[in-house]
């Protein structure tokens, strides 16, 4: 790896820490715009967790040093301080228990999205203006026109309440079927069209051109030339695929009661339990900023020209 | 003449052996006509049937949502079972669509009429269609005036990097980047959240209270997020049309060198910002919805689609209805929103040309 | 028997706007390590022409008749298992843009292996071996270095080189260059060029040269063909093309030429666009920007006709001095 590509990635991680940098510091400071302070509520909190935010906070300290103070802590120890809805518990052990399965829902609708995704996608552009193709671009429009909400809860009424097939509860493995197919969706739809736009833009190139007049055989030159060559601007989608998948695993969840991460975020907003809004929005923020990053460094991986810029 | 014929193995008629004039010549080259850009683009849209069936829902669905609720008959926020003063009346409750309640049915025998609910009533008695086309309202009017705001600060941002240039242009261009960066949703709720609360108190009795404090926010919101984009394409736009007028300038003379910009490339850049702000709608209608279905969204009693979905959640055992139709609405309303969007890209980007 | 022969060929582009055809019935030989040039304006159908022999053809594109005969085997209607065998091996093609022709994701060294690997029965090591030898012989420098590089990481001269000993990798009969020198400087081209004699002297291949560059057609060429909208005006040895042009097409072509003698004259171009494929006329397809044309001309097409031994052209004006000569007519 030269130099160059050294350089272009030095100064990508340096934009995710000050990305990382800069949401961690407009949730601090717009929370506190919240009249009353964020920590206290309408309904009593308890005397030990009372104790432990302003031993925490600090809250009559001045603003600049509650800042640094907060800085300090989820930098060096991942402490976010302490839930005030849910007694007794640190934000971060919050976090964490609902990362196990918002991870593994997350991880398997990517994959889910990711394969059947790009075969699609070939299919379509292989067999172009065909029926299949047709067929594909008119569902794939659909899905990508629906909101993750809209198909999660259609879904639930045909395949959970009408047809029972599977439970509308999402905590046992069959229950989560459901969730992964609708987390899915809007992204598999999104690279199929991505995969066909891409892979037609390839198959047009001279160099495709170049390939064929050499004898290499057709199937070769789809599976080596040319998706190699298609398969780039998929990977710049992995950054925002995620960040999509953090957002939809917000209704997901609420939709089939994933115990999820999302789950507790959304609840932690209807409820006002903001140490756990602001701890969750900075490590989902966390999460997408180091996805984008990878992203991009993937990227110099399978295009060595992109290093230039 | 047999010469001739051994020479060329046919027959010719001597008298075609003279000079064509220019006019004949002329004659055979039929060359197509040109037409000005706006003119082959809007041809070019009206064929596609696809985009063009998309604007004529996208239209209907308006007109509906803005004419009905002047006649209709109920009102969105109307519980038709509480009267001031007396116990509720339950039996306006949960209808299903087309079905009266028991005081309704009363009221019909005695030779009332009583205008149908379309869509039944809701938990609280409120008729649903209306909410329906409540609701439709606010997306529309969410994901018109969200776009418009993300044009208007996208413009002036992006006019100001690409005119100045230099350091201005930096800076700008180094703000955008990091915004790009952020993870957009996640601040929107945040916002959102707290936005709720304080906006709240201090919109209370104005006009703006009645759209809620959280369709303020949401506005907000776009116009400090969603602007990038647009300022980078205005950007790219502008620097790529002074190129381009550089470039003119040392070829042509002034005047036609303007008449090129005139004629050819500022209706192209118009098409691109007109085509991503239409692509833009359907997008913001679709975070209005999002975040309704949170809770986030539009304050109770009124509807937003996403809130009436959220809702319909609890009962979609027994009420599939009340989830099935504002899904349908919505989907339809993105999806024609983006089918549109696409013909337009289709027809006035001259670079997809076959 | 000529090596290539291509008789009364026809293909056809199927558009959504219409049938573009884009040659129409063309005849010519090529003989064993002869080099042989094509002559024509954008559009003219050259490159159909090339694509056509090697059924490289775009999706839309057809071979709608004719014949094509490499060494007595028919190539049209040859099945696709077939037909790549003979690609990149009996018959190589270079193309115009060195700068987009190279697959950006892979090295050089794994673009030139593939063709060894396919078509000859070289190893690994071999097909390496043989690569840095092509490399070698193009005279690209450094050649081990070179073979882990990427395209980008070329010039363009180099990356024609490239292309180049791609193409004669497997030792081909045919080597058709497409407007091989166009995208580049004019320095480079001369070496381009340079190079390419050298290698057909030291290697007997037959060239098809493609330009629209008479230049390069009065360096290289044996034999000349001239095409205008799909068709044939005329073919002959590069002798007679030049110093007795017989179709106005090719007069005017000649006449364009900024040379020593005419320095300080106006340029003469050829006035008008050439013809859009979709519509063509009824007569000459270059009636229409001829200076000289009849009547004749825009109505009917003028048969081929035998000037000499190795000339054949295609135009009525031509007919006509004939016919005068015979002193048959009065025109």
């Amino acid at each position: 790896m030269n130099t160059k590509t050294l350089f272009y990635i030095l100064k990508r991680i340096l934009l995710a820490l000050l990305t990382v940098w800069v949401v961690i510091t407009v949730t601090f400071f717009v929370m506190r715009a919240v009249p009353g302070g964020p920590f206290l509520s309408e309904k009593a909190v308890s005397d030990a967790a009372q104790k432990a935010l302003e031993a925490k906070y600090g809250l009559d300290k001045p603003l600049m040093e509650q800042y640094v103070t907060y800085l300090k802590d989820i930098a060096t120890k991942f402490d976010f301080g302490p839930s005030i809805k849910l007694r007794g518990r640190q934000v971060i052990d919050v976090i964490m228990d609902g990362m196990k399965t918002s991870a593994k829902l997350g991880l398997v609708a990517a994959f889910v999205a990711l394969f059947f995704g790009i075969v699609l996608g070939c299919v379509a552009a292989l067999c172009r203006n065909s029926i299949v193709d047709k067929v594909i671009m008119v569902i794939t429009t659909a899905f990508v026109s629906m909101p993750s909400f809209i198909m999660g809860t259609l879904l639930l009424l045909v395949f959970s309440v009408k047809l029972g097939i599977v439970p509308a509860n999402g905590e046992t493995a069959k229950g989560l079927v459901l969730p992964v197919i609708t987390l899915s969706l809007y992204p598999m739809a999104y690279i199929t069209r991505l995969t066909r736009s891409s892979m037609l833009d390839v198959l047009g190139q001279d160099y495709i051109r170049t390939a064929r007049a050499k004898g290499v055989a057709s199937a070769k030159i789809i599976f080596g030339h040319a998706l190699k060559n298609s398969l780039i601007p998929v990977i710049t989608y992995f950054g925002p695929m995620l960040a999509y998948i953090v957002t939809g695993s917000l209704v997901v969840e609420q939709i089939y009661a994933v115990p999820g991460i999302g789950r507790a975020f959304v609840s932690s907003i209807t409820g006002r339990d903001y140490p756990l809004i602001m701890g969750t929005t900075i490590v989902l923020a966390i999460l997408i900023v180091v996805m984008n990053l990878i992203s991009d460094i993937l990227y110099t991986v399978v295009d060595p020209r992109i290093s230039l810029d | 003449m047999e010469k001739k014929a051994r020479l060329l193995n046919m027959q010719v008629n001597l008298d075609e052996f003279i000079p064509a004039t220019e006019e004949e010549k002329e004659y055979m080259l039929q060359m197509r006509p040109s037409t000005t850009f706006f003119r082959d683009g809007m041809k070019r849209l009206v064929k596609n049937r696809i985009a063009f069936i998309s604007l004529i829902v996208i239209v209907i669905i308006t007109l509906a949502s803005i004419l009905i609720p002047f006649f209709w008959p109920y009102k969105y926020d109307t519980m038709l079972g509480v009267r001031p003063g007396k116990p509720v009346d339950s039996s306006y409750n949960n209808l299903a669509p087309f079905h009266y309640g028991k005081t309704e049915l009363k009221k019909i025998e005695a030779g009332e009429k009583v205008f149908p609910h379309i869509f039944g009533t809701d938990s609280g008695g409120r008729d649903y269609f209306i909410r329906v086309v409540y609701g439709t309202r606010i997306s529309l009017a969410v994901g018109f005036f969200a776009s418009i705001i993300v044009l208007i600060v996208g413009m002036l941002v992006g006019s100001i990097a690409g005119y100045c240039g230099g350091v201005v242009d930096l800076f700008i261009m180094r703000i955008v980047d990091m915004i790009y960066a952020l993870p957009d949703m996640l601040m929107v709720i945040l916002l959102a959240t707290v936005m709720k609360q304080t906006l709240g108190p201090a919109i209370e009795g104005t006009v703006f209270a009645k759209i809620g404090s959280n369709i303020i926010a949401l506005f907000f919101v776009f116009g400090l997020l969603y602007w990038v984009s647009m300022a980078r394409l205005i950007r790219g736009q502008i620097l790529s049309l002074r190129e381009q007028e550089y470039v003119l300038a040392s070829q042509a003379t002034g005047a036609k060198a303007r008449w090129i910009i005139k004629k050819h490339l500022l209706p192209n850049c118009i098409s691109v910002v007109i085509i991503s702000t239409a692509l833009q709608i359907p997008s913001a209608i679709f975070t209005e919805s999002y975040l309704s279905f949170l809770g986030l969204g539009v304050n109770a009693p009124m509807p937003s689609l996403g809130s009436l979905a959220s809702d319909a959640l609890n009962g979609i055992n027994s009420y599939p209805y009340r989830l099935v139709i504002p899904a349908i609405t919505i989907s339809l309303i993105v999806l024609s929103l983006n089918l549109f969007g696409d013909g337009l890209r289709d027809a006035f980007d001259p670079k997809l040309k076959h | 028997m000529a090596l290539l022969e291509v008789r009364d060929l026809h293909t056809s582009f199927f558009t959504p706007v219409g049938e573009v055809k884009a040659v129409n019935g063309i005849s010519f030989n090529l003989d064993h390590g002869k080099v042989l040039g094509i002559v024509g304006e954008s559009g003219s159908g050259k490159s159909v022409t090339a694509y056509s022999v090697m059924q490289i053809l775009e999706k839309t594109g057809k071979i709608l008749s004719g014949s094509i005969k490499v060494d007595g085997k028919e190539l049209v209607g040859l099945p696709e298992r077939e037909m790549k065998h003979i690609r990149g091996n009996r018959i190589s093609i270079i193309f115009q843009d060195p700068m987009t022709s190279l697959n950006p994701t892979y090295t050089i060294g794994h673009q030139l292996m593939e063709a060894i690997l396919l078509h000859t029965n070289r190893n690994k090591k071999q097909a390496y071996d043989r690569a840095v030898e092509m490399l070698k012989l193009v005279n690209v420098n450094e050649p081990e270095k070179r073979m882990k590089q990427y395209p980008f990481e070329f010039s363009g001269g180099m990356r024609q080189r490239v292309m180049i000993a791609m193409a004669l990798a497997c030792e081909p009969d045919i080597l058709i260059a497409d407007e091989p020198t166009t995208a580049l400087d004019v320095t480079i081209q001369a070496q381009i060029l340079e190079l390419m004699q050298s290698l057909q002297k030291e290697l007997g291949m037959a060239i098809i040269m493609i330009t629209h560059d008479l230049g390069v057609v009065a360096q290289m060429c044996d034999e000349v063909i001239v095409m205008y909208a799909g068709s044939i005006c005329e073919q002959g040895t590069a002798d007679e093309i030049f110093y007795n042009p017989k179709h106005e097409y090719t007069k005017g072509l000649i006449r364009s030429i900024p040379t020593v003698d005419n320095d300080g004259e106006k340029l003469q171009p050829i006035s008008g666009t050439p013809i859009d494929l979709l519509n063509m006329p009824a007569g000459c397809p270059f009636a229409p920007r001829c200076e000289n044309a009849m009547k004749i001309c825009l109505h009917q097409r003028c048969p081929r006709m035998q000037i000499n031994a190795d000339h054949q052209a295609a135009c009525w004006v031509t007919a006509k001095e004939e016919m005068e000569k015979e002193g048959v007519c009065n025109g």
